[in-house]
């Protein structure tokens, strides 16, 4: 037996190498393909439930493949899909943002009563409205870092202040802006409907950030592991705050959005985003323990929620029954990517 | 099984695993792999890390299955269809990581899932406490039995994690790599129990990748390679150069392939640290071109500091001096950007991400270096990862390869990569070769020597004793937070730490016959 060891040591080194690297060349193709299905299957899932639905409502209803509601479809997913895009970078940090809501109330609020009492122009209005939202995630991303409190309750405490806050400017009562207000919500730039362009901006800006930048790399390391995010000279603080702001300025400019679509600063507007756009999120593939998450998963998580919703409707299914069934696909999601965590980790 | 065994000695041998194969996609783990272990001996398997030692124990735990072979169990042919059943058939296995349940007590996991009740189900703590006694008592250990396993340390939980397996009536105990997390004086006792089992009949078979623990504790040795037998030997007839040889096909004077280099001026110094919670002061320095050993025990401080060197954890005080000027190091991010890099002794935790890939995990401590405002410029990026993964021979199929599906040799050659990417000045290696095979530590050995001779000042952390004697130019000896020795390269013997690192000659009592290659 002590031949055989012998016998490895005599081996010409030379063929042992080239036999090896022609193997690691096989494997590496193989290995470039399974990973690339991987990732058309994690993105497929959704899509091909997408298709599914959309397929099934074309056949029930004639309504829904008119021009009308499929752009009234991408018309009512913006605001969540702009959110979503947001709520992953943060997701993919390994924290969540439960504020966004009343973020949407504030900055809605903020820009119309700008706009009404201080006779700001619309636009101005409008940039202060996002900023508003941008604040707030300053206050969330500080709260996560300096103050170390878990995402979670720091954005929940938020959550309630903000809306206290928005109630407290207006009284509770709506704010009727001037018809002026509608630019950003009932507007077309050539034949496509303003928020659809802003949400394929805000993707493209998103997805840039993620896939090209130390911004998005940061935060996906830091969302697989913290620590050594840190040892590796990353700075995590500020890559958090960046990430925590970006959120708050998406969800200002989704509600900017919504308040100009219905040309009012609602107070109480938003009270869905919070789930809906972390749901997108999920579904689309970002997990809640962080380091994975993609904006186009995003997307077709928006654009699933939202199909149940406009369905729902040509299908004349109560309010809540869709409730239920949004709560329902929620939990679906989250159990898979649990499931999908475990089966890794049991590799 | 505790009790004498009924079966007389000469009989047939406790296991016998015959011509077992078994494939993978894309790989050939075993080509028919043989393994005889005798009752009432410990058995080491020897081999790299990927030589199919795992496989070849989870077969026999029933964790996985076999594609071709036969097993024996005493003279015997036995079906093995899962792990239960593999307990079934009295055989026990230990992994590495523990699984028990850390919220329960000592007691509880010894007997959990088949706790004492009496008819209504309600659990008799009384009966559980005297039986656990019982366990513990025929292993001849002391455990808290009441305490709950979170809080004991890693070697009382091993032990616990034995005592259960023990509790079963077990003939044959498997071990994998026991002793990785624990110190030496936890070795011996656990060397102790192991004898013990042994004088009571039970075969053992313990992996390691440690030859002194091997040549000290167990009787035979099968080594493997590449899914075969290189071969079996009698731990009496044979020599860690032999064993060696025969795991990696290259001998003991290699494995430290220390080379000499001249150390030049003063890169770092370190001037009166104090880590917050410690009372002592620390200062040192180190060269360029020059290896600083880290000695100590566990606990000994010697992570602590590195990490208060490059402002991960608070100091209370303390200045660093880079090239002689003094650097205000404010956080990891600072040290980076002072050129100093630290390679973490977690490496799960704290030394790979997980989920990024190779590529990504190869250019995190670089970033700014691949970047223009801010945009990744992922030509340059890919070029420099796929250089590096080129040098460093990463195993890898592709720089897309998410960095968990690596193997652990092949995960610290990729922080390590990490950091010849940062292309830092010094480098602080902390315990550098924990858990991986021989093969990819003398890979990391030949990469530090190439770091020296680029002029590099590396401090190196080791607890593995004739690493850092084998290594360092110089070697510090950490007490309690405090250098309580230093000794220049050839001066010091494993023992000379030995007594540094513990302060009294008595505990100095290794109990393994390993000789250091430069003696």
């Amino acid at each position: 037996m002590s031949d055989a060891h012998e016998a490895a040591e005599k081996a010409p080194a030379g063929a042992t190498t080239a036999e090896a690297e022609e193997r690691a060349r096989r494997e590496q193709r193989q290995t470039l393909l399974r990973i690339w299905l991987r990732r058309v299957l994690q993105q497929l899932g959704p899509f091909a439930f997408v298709l599914a639905l959309g397929t099934f409502l074309a056949v029930e209803s004639s309504v829904f493949l008119t021009s009308t509601n499929i752009t009234a479809i991408f018309v009512q997913m913006s605001v969540i899909a702009i959110i979503a895009v947001g709520q992953t970078m943060v997701i993919i940090t390994a924290g969540i943002d439960l504020s966004v809501s009343t973020v949407v109330a504030l900055s809605g609020v903020i820009s119309t009563i700008v706009v009404v009492n201080d006779h700001v122009g619309v636009g101005l209005g409008m940039v202060l409205g996002v900023l508003v939202g941008g604040a707030v995630g300053l206050v969330n991303g500080l709260l996560v870092t300096v103050v170390r409190l878990p995402a979670f309750i720091a954005t929940l405490g938020t959550l309630s202040s903000v809306g206290g806050i928005a109630l407290l400017v207006t009284n509770g009562q709506p704010i009727a802006a001037p018809i002026s207000f509608d630019i950003l919500g009932d507007s077309h730039i050539g034949p496509i409907a303003t928020p659809i362009v802003v949400m394929v901006a805000v993707a493209l800006g998103g997805w840039f950030i993620l896939a090209r930048t130390t911004l998005g790399r940061s935060a996906y390391a830091i969302g697989s592991s913290y620590e050594t995010a840190r040892l590796s000279g990353i700075r995590v603080n500020r890559v958090l705050v960046s990430i925590y702001m970006i959120q708050g300025l998406l969800a200002g400019l989704g509600g900017v959005i919504v308040a100009s679509r219905v040309v009012t600063g609602d107070p109480s507007a938003g009270a869905n985003y919070n789930l809906n756009a972390i749901a997108a999120s999920v579904i689309g593939g970002a997990s809640l323990f962080g380091g994975e998450g993609t904006v186009i998963g995003a997307m077709i998580g928006a654009l699933l929620m939202e199909l149940i919703s406009n369905g729902s409707d040509l299908l004349n299914i109560s309010n809540f029954w869709q409730d239920f069934i949004l709560g329902a696909v929620i939990i679906a999601a989250v159990a898979y990517d649990q499931l999908r965590r475990r089966a890794l980790a049991r590799r | 099984m505790i009790e004498a065994s009924a079966t007389p000695t000469g009989q047939a041998p406790a296991v016998q695993m015959l011509s077992i194969q078994r494939h993978f996609p894309g790989v050939q783990a075993l080509k028919g792999v043989e393994l005889t272990v005798e009752q009432g001996e410990i058995h080491a398997i020897l081999g790299e890390n990927g030589a199919g030692k795992s496989t070849l124990m989870k077969i026999l735990a029933g964790a996985d299955r076999k594609d071709e072979g036969r097993i024996l169990l005493d003279g015997e042919e036995v079906r093995i269809s899962g792990p239960s059943d593999a307990l079934g058939w009295g055989i026990a296995t230990v992994y590495q990581e523990t699984s028990l349940a850390s919220h329960l007590s000592v007691a509880e996991n010894l007997f959990i899932g088949r706790l004492p009740t009496n008819r209504a189900g309600v659990v008799q703590w009384r009966r559980l406490y005297r039986d656990a006694r019982e366990v513990l008592k025929r292993l001849k250990l002391e455990l808290p039995l009441r305490l709950p396993v979170s809080q004991l340390t890693i070697a009382q939980q091993q032990m616990t994690e034995i005592a259960k397996a023990l509790s079963h009536r077990v003939r044959v105990l498997v071990l994998d790599e026991p002793t990785s997390a624990l110190t030496e004086t936890e070795v011996i006792e656990l060397h102790r129990v192991l004898r013990d089992l042994r004088a009571h009949d039970v075969a053992i078979i313990y992996i390691s990748h440690t030859i002194e623990e091997i040549l000290s504790l167990c009787d035979r040795v099968t080594v493997l390679r590449d899914g075969e037998n290189v071969g079996e030997r009698k731990v009496a007839d044979t020599s860690p150069d032999e064993l060696i040889r025969m795991m990696v096909g290259r001998s003991l004077v290699e494995l430290f392939p220390k080379q000499p280099a001249t150390p030049g001026d003063e890169l770092l110094r370190v001037e009166g640290m104090r880590v917050r919670g410690r009372d002592s002061e620390v200062s040192f320095s180190v060269r360029a071109g020059e290896i600083l050993g880290f000695a100590g025990l566990l606990g000994a401080g010697r992570t602590a500091l590195m990490q208060a060197i490059i402002g991960a954890i608070p100091s209370n005080s303390g200045t660093v001096y880079l090239r002689s000027k003094p650097v205000r190091i404010r956080g990891p991010h600072a040290a980076v950007a002072a050129s100093i890099g630290y390679l973490s002794d977690d490496r799960r935790r704290s030394g790979i991400a997980e989920l990024l890939t190779v590529g990504s995990n190869l250019t995190l401590a670089s970033l700014p270096q691949f970047s223009r405002a801010g945009v990744l410029r992922r030509r340059e990026e890919r070029r420099a990862a796929s250089e590096i993964v080129k040098t460093l021979r990463i195993v890898t199929p592709t720089l897309e390869q998410q960095v968990a599906l690596l193997s652990g040799g092949n995960q610290q050659k990729t922080v390590l990569g990490r950091w010849l990417i940062a292309g830092v000045d010094v480098l602080i290696l902390d315990e550098p070769t924990r858990g991986i095979d021989v093969g990819a530590k003398v890979e990391i050995y030949g990469l530090i020597n190439r770091l020296i001779a680029a002029g590099k000042g590396i401090i190196l952390l080791s607890s593995y004793l004739p690493e850092v004697l084998g290594m360092s130019d110089r070697v510090l000896v950490m007490r309690r937070g405090a250098i309580v020795a230093e000794f220049a390269r050839g001066e010091a013997t494993q023992e000379d730490i030995m007594f540094a690192a513990t302060g009294q000659r008595a505990a100095v009592t290794t109990g393994r016959t390993g000789r250091s290659p430069h003696e």
